[in-house]
């Protein structure tokens, strides 16, 4: 598979886990008070100031077959996880945590809370103000978790180089293989992929803006 | 009132976070004020009876269902209490419609029948023709019937409605409480207002509970315990503004009230002791005399004063009066061309006698 096929796998998955688990970490954090939530807070938020490589080295140590977790994970799986591609969504997913639960956060604490209490005197369960008031009012919020989890794991590097490697068709992301060119000296394919990338990043965040600005204009 | 026809009845008790002795009841019909300074604890009463808020210790009933029992360690959540409330800033669903913000509130209602019901309580609420519309495209007033609509839809066995008026113009306002008035008269529920307006106590409701505190203080027929508050205190928390110090003795038939520098004869008081007394004078028992025809000596109970203020209000004149003999303070209105007549102006002297009949004695606390 090729490097920019298998960002875009990496991307979709990442996404498809990390957007549901976003959002309950965020309503979670917006609505709930519970004794250590600064510190629930902190290890959400840890990977943005955390060097990737640190988090990364975490990773192959606790995923490594040589210690007791890995071991039994590896013996779960029938195969080791490092150096793998389910690897690599494991720690893309660990990295981009706070990139899909700020919004979602942001989105729910944006609701008033009398506006959800009014749903519960109306009749409607816990479950069901989730579905019809509060859903419907942080899609915006939804799609921009969505969509800067996509572009940064387009663009995850540190990470994945620890975890994964850099297994041609197995874990070369694009941003491995532009490394992977540079070193080579082959400027040009390096040149197209960085464009490639550049294109992608820009456009997220346009999306993200155009919802941003909808959203305010919504209220 | 037994407790027969109590349709509502609430007793909470709690030290923290907020300190909590409420004692209320409401009969079917009634539209109950609940009313109190900021901070007293109105709106949290407002919300433990509508399950959004559990006080620690508390027995609320409704019309013979039980939605919290401490001794049974019962406390019906919100959704299955069946109340209306109205919030303070409406808290509509912004993105749904009119129509969809009503029926969100009719589950109990077949789905067929949902959209037919709605109109019909927006038709009551006089916001027929604007069902389509979104939220936030609509005024103040026209959130807050829209609001009181999807309270009703939800045909509950309690209407609450928190400081529901607050968040308007004074025309709107005014709008409001007529319609409020006509929409009550059809319905058959007990009826909770939240207010600190006691104007607005006065025009909507029938009873009085007033908190301060967290405590009830007193509760009543409106004018009863406007016209008669048991406290100097809770006079002054009700907003009275003529209260004095004095001296009550009891001979024979008569009471004798010596305040203000003057002897004055009411009829002999129940339940108060002759010795210090706290007296609460309504404004419209002050009766001014006219500057061109002299009192009639001491059966007027002439109190000579001194006018300190005297503030142009509209048509009508607010006056501050400094008793000459005391020092004490007397407030009240009367209209411009009375003043004029008897030529009221600050700085001058100005002679009022009061009617026993205004006269309310408390006991000195």
């Amino acid at each position: 598979m090729s490097p920019f096929w298998l960002s875009l796998k990496l991307a979709f998955w990442t996404t498809l886990i990390l957007v549901p688990i976003g959002l309950l970490i965020g309503r979670l954090l917006a609505y709930k008070k519970f004794n250590g939530k600064s510190w629930v807070e902190a290890l959400v938020y840890l990977p943005l100031v955390l060097p990737p490589t640190v988090l990364g080295y975490y990773l192959l140590v606790s995923l490594s077959p040589n210690n007791a977790f890995g071991a039994a994970l590896a013996s779960l799986l029938g195969t080791p996880l490092v150096f793998s591609f389910p690897a690599l969504v494991l720690a893309s997913i660990i990295v981009n945590l706070p990139f899909a639960v700020q919004p979602a956060q942001q989105a729910f604490a944006a609701i008033p809370q009398d506006t959800r209490e009014a749903a519960w005197v109306s009749g409607l369960s816990t479950w069901q103000t989730f579905l019809r008031i509060e859903l419907p009012q942080c899609w915006l919020g939804i799609l921009c978790a969505a969509t800067l989890t996509f572009a940064h794991t387009l663009g995850e590097f540190g990470v994945v180089l620890m975890v994964g490697g850099n297994i041609a068709g197995e874990t070369r992301t694009l941003s491995i293989a532009i490394y992977d060119r540079v070193q080579a000296f082959d400027m040009q394919s390096a040149g197209i992929m960085t464009a490639g990338l550049l294109i992608f990043s820009i456009a997220a965040l346009v999306i993200v803006r155009i919802a941003g600005m909808n959203s305010h204009r919504e209220r | 009132m037994n407790d027969s026809d109590t349709s509502l009845c609430v007793r909470l008790t709690q030290t923290q976070p907020i300190p909590l002795d409420v004692n209320l009841s409401c009969g079917s019909a009634e539209l109950l004020a609940l009313t109190g300074p900021s901070g007293s604890g109105k709106t949290t009463v407002l919300r433990a009876i509508a399950g959004l808020h559990k006080v620690a210790n508390g027995t609320i009933t409704c019309r013979n269902q039980r939605w919290q029992d401490d001794e049974e360690k019962l406390f019906l959540p919100a959704q299955k209490r069946r109340v209306g409330l109205v919030f303070q800033h409406y808290a509509l669903f912004p993105h749904l419609s009119v129509l969809d913000n009503i029926t969100t509130a009719m589950s109990h209602v077949a789905r067929k029948s949902r959209v037919e019901k709605a109109m019909d309580w927006l038709r009551l609420t006089n916001m027929e023709g604007l069902h389509k519309q979104q939220p936030h495209r609509l005024s103040g007033g026209q959130r807050q019937r829209v609001a009181l609509a999807r309270a009703l839809a939800r045909e509950p066995n309690v209407l609450l409605l928190d400081e529901p008026f607050s968040a308007v113009d004074q025309l709107t306002r005014e709008k409001l409480y007529r319609e409020l008035a006509q929409i009550r008269s059809r319905l058959d529920i007990p009826m909770i207002l939240v207010t600190h307006d006691m104007l607005e106590v006065q025009q909507l409701a029938d009873s009085l509970c007033l908190i301060h505190h967290g405590k009830t203080m007193q509760s009543g027929p409106v004018s009863n315990v406007m016209r008669k508050p048991a406290t100097a205190r809770i006079a002054r928390l009700l907003g009275h503004k003529n209260l004095y110090t004095g001296t009550y003795s009891r001979s024979g038939t008569t009471g004798n009230l010596t305040m203000l520098g003057a002897q004055i004869e009411l009829p002999p008081q129940e339940a108060i002791a002759n010795g210090d007394v706290s007296v609460l004078i309504e404004p419209s028992a002050i009766i001014m005399h006219r500057s061109d025809k002299p009192s009639h000596g001491e059966r007027e109970n002439p109190i000579v004063t001194r006018v300190a203020e005297a503030v142009e209000l509209g048509d009508e004149l607010s006056l501050r009066l400094i008793v000459e003999a005391t020092d004490d303070t007397i407030a009240f209105r009367v209209s411009r061309h009375v003043a004029m007549r008897n030529n009221v102006v600050a700085g001058g002297q100005l002679t009022v006698s009061i009617l026993s009949d205004g006269i309310h004695v408390m006991s000195a606390t």
